[in-house]
């Protein structure tokens, strides 16, 4: 498939002077992951207290699945707000008119995805660690594959968010920052998929995020890396991967049929 | 002699949309260097037809070819020699005049950017606006930067949607006068879409009004008025948005 590695980077390059335009933005990216880290944080060492002993410090794997969970989010993110960007500014036209394939236009949005995440995990393992106790790389090398498989997920979250506001238009534009949610309660990313109802758990593990986290329990619970949760991450995520990309692509076409794509361009 | 191949060439375009038809075997051809406009009613389908030859919209049946290919089959080579600028989009509002044309420059695989930006910051006579932000500039400055987004691949075809809304007399005469100026110089290809028939009978060569979806005429702003005894272009509008030349029933 022909790929334009230049069409990409100047797309990046037009979501990297955005976000340097408006430090504002960053805000978004440091205030709520850190929010969530010290709720999350305090509520470690209460039940660290509490549990006078009885609860391991292996408890930590809340601070622990609070940032993967963010890495997901943020690269949902990435694709999802990316593409919100190019409707507020009205600029999706020029863009869409532009020699862009739709593959390089997922593709920079992906980049963004990678970048955010790469600026939000700095800031909350630098936190976590000095204010917790926390180090994110005591999963070890697990931790590369853990953070690839929720990137990957959150790519094609974000692929599956861009195509629902795409057919829906912006009135649908909560869903950028809802869809992650829908599936948290199943994702297994605060307490074990056996947690769940008998019917829930075959849907919980059928989303990549779930080996992860449970992965990474049983990482910080003393484990191993657990090669087969890493597999079955990975299988997911390409069969996840095949279904946001026809998904998207399906939707794609449709707007450009019914003609929403100008009427989402141009609201 | 062997005919030289249009630069861009609709055939029989339909679009339904649901119940309703826009657009109805639509058919022209614009040849190089050509400028044609394209005239009608709200509703004529002048839009529809402008998003269906950008790729925005898919037709219903009908083909759409630009430099001899196909648009659907050639997308990304045939859309590396075209530009749009219109009215009714705009570059992001939040970036520097300077990043916007520099994004864009890259994405049309300008050779030399820089060179190219400057060039046309010049020829359109907005310098000064290098860094300025998009969303803070008058509606002039904003179709002139508009108008340099459209111009840095040195398109071989541009086409324009209502280039003139909501400029004032002097800046539209500007721009209709600098389009002239790209044509003359550079054998520009135009397809233009305007309410305001000033800029039809200044900037093209050759229209087409539409109504209905259909072609009500085709020829010069002259010969098409005339056609219909209206006094001029901006008189037969009239007398189509009120229904009176439609008596005069569609040109087969």
């Amino acid at each position: 498939m022909p790929f334009s590695f230049n069409t990409v980077s100047a797309l990046v390059l037009r979501y990297l002077f955005l976000y340097t335009r408006h430090p504002v933005r960053f805000v978004e990216l440091i205030f709520w992951p850190l929010v969530d880290l010290l709720v999350w944080g305090f509520l470690t060492v209460y039940l660290q207290k509490q549990g006078a002993g009885a609860f391991p410090t292996a408890i930590t794997f809340l601070i622990g699945a609070m940032i993967l969970w963010d890495v997901m989010f943020r690269s949902q993110q990435g694709v999802a707000i990316s593409f919100l960007e190019d409707v507020w500014t009205r600029n999706l036209l020029n863009v869409f008119v532009a020699p862009v394939r739709t593959v390089e236009y997922v593709a920079a949005t992906c980049v963004v995805g990678v970048l955010r995440v790469a600026f939000t995990l700095v800031i909350l393992a630098v936190v976590a660690a000095s204010a917790y106790q926390f180090n994110i790389t005591s999963m070890g090398l697990a931790l590369l594959p853990f953070l690839a498989n929720l990137i990957l997920f959150g790519w094609f979250l974000g692929m599956i968010s861009t195509g629902l506001i795409m057919r829906w238009g912006q009135a649908a534009e909560s869903l950028a920052w809802a869809v992650p949610f829908f599936i948290q309660p199943l994702a297994a990313v605060f307490y074990p998929v056996s947690v769940l109802p008998a019917w829930l758990q075959p849907i919980a593990h059928a989303l990549p995020c779930t080996p992860v986290f449970e992965g990474m329990r049983a990482v910080l619970s003393g484990g191993g890396i657990p090669w087969g949760s890493l597999q079955s991450a990975l299988l997911l995520n390409l069969v996840w991967g095949s279904l946001a990309a026809t998904f998207f692509a399906l939707n794609l076409r449709h707007v450009r049929k019914t003609g929403l794509l100008v009427k989402v361009a141009t609201q | 002699m062997q005919a030289q191949v249009p630069i861009l060439e609709a055939v029989s375009l339909v679009k339904v949309f649901g119940e309703s038809t826009a657009l109805d075997g639509l058919s022209f051809a614009v040849a190089k260097g050509e400028s044609l406009g394209l005239l009608g009613v709200n509703g004529a389908g002048k839009t529809t037809a402008m998003n269906l030859l950008l790729g925005l919209t898919t037709p219903t049946s009908g083909q759409v070819r630009m430099f001899g290919l196909d648009l659907w089959k050639h997308r990304i080579e045939i859309l590396k020699k075209v530009n749009f600028s219109s009215a009714y989009t705009n570059l992001p509002s939040n970036l520097l005049v300077w990043q916007n044309l520099v994004v864009f420059a890259k994405l049309y695989g300008v050779r030399h950017p820089k060179e190219r930006i400057e060039q046309l910051l010049e020829l359109l006579d907005i310098t000064h606006l290098r860094k300025s932000v998009t969303g803070r500039l008058s509606a002039g400055e904003s179709t002139r930067v508009n108008l340099a987004k459209a111009l840095l691949n040195e398109p071989e075809l541009l086409l324009l949607d209502e280039p003139t809304a909501s400029l004032d007399p002097d800046i539209a005469d500007r721009v209709r006068k600098l389009l002239r100026k790209l044509q003359a110089e550079t054998g520009l290809s135009v397809l233009y879409t305007s309410h305001n028939m000033r800029d039809i009978e200044e900037v093209c060569d050759r229209l087409i009004f539409l109504h209905g979806g259909k072609v009500l005429a085709e020829g010069t702003p002259g010969e098409v008025h005339e056609r219909f005894n209206r006094t001029s272009l901006e008189d037969l509008f009239i007398g189509v948005a009120r229904g009176e030349v439609a008596a005069i029933g569609i040109q087969p």
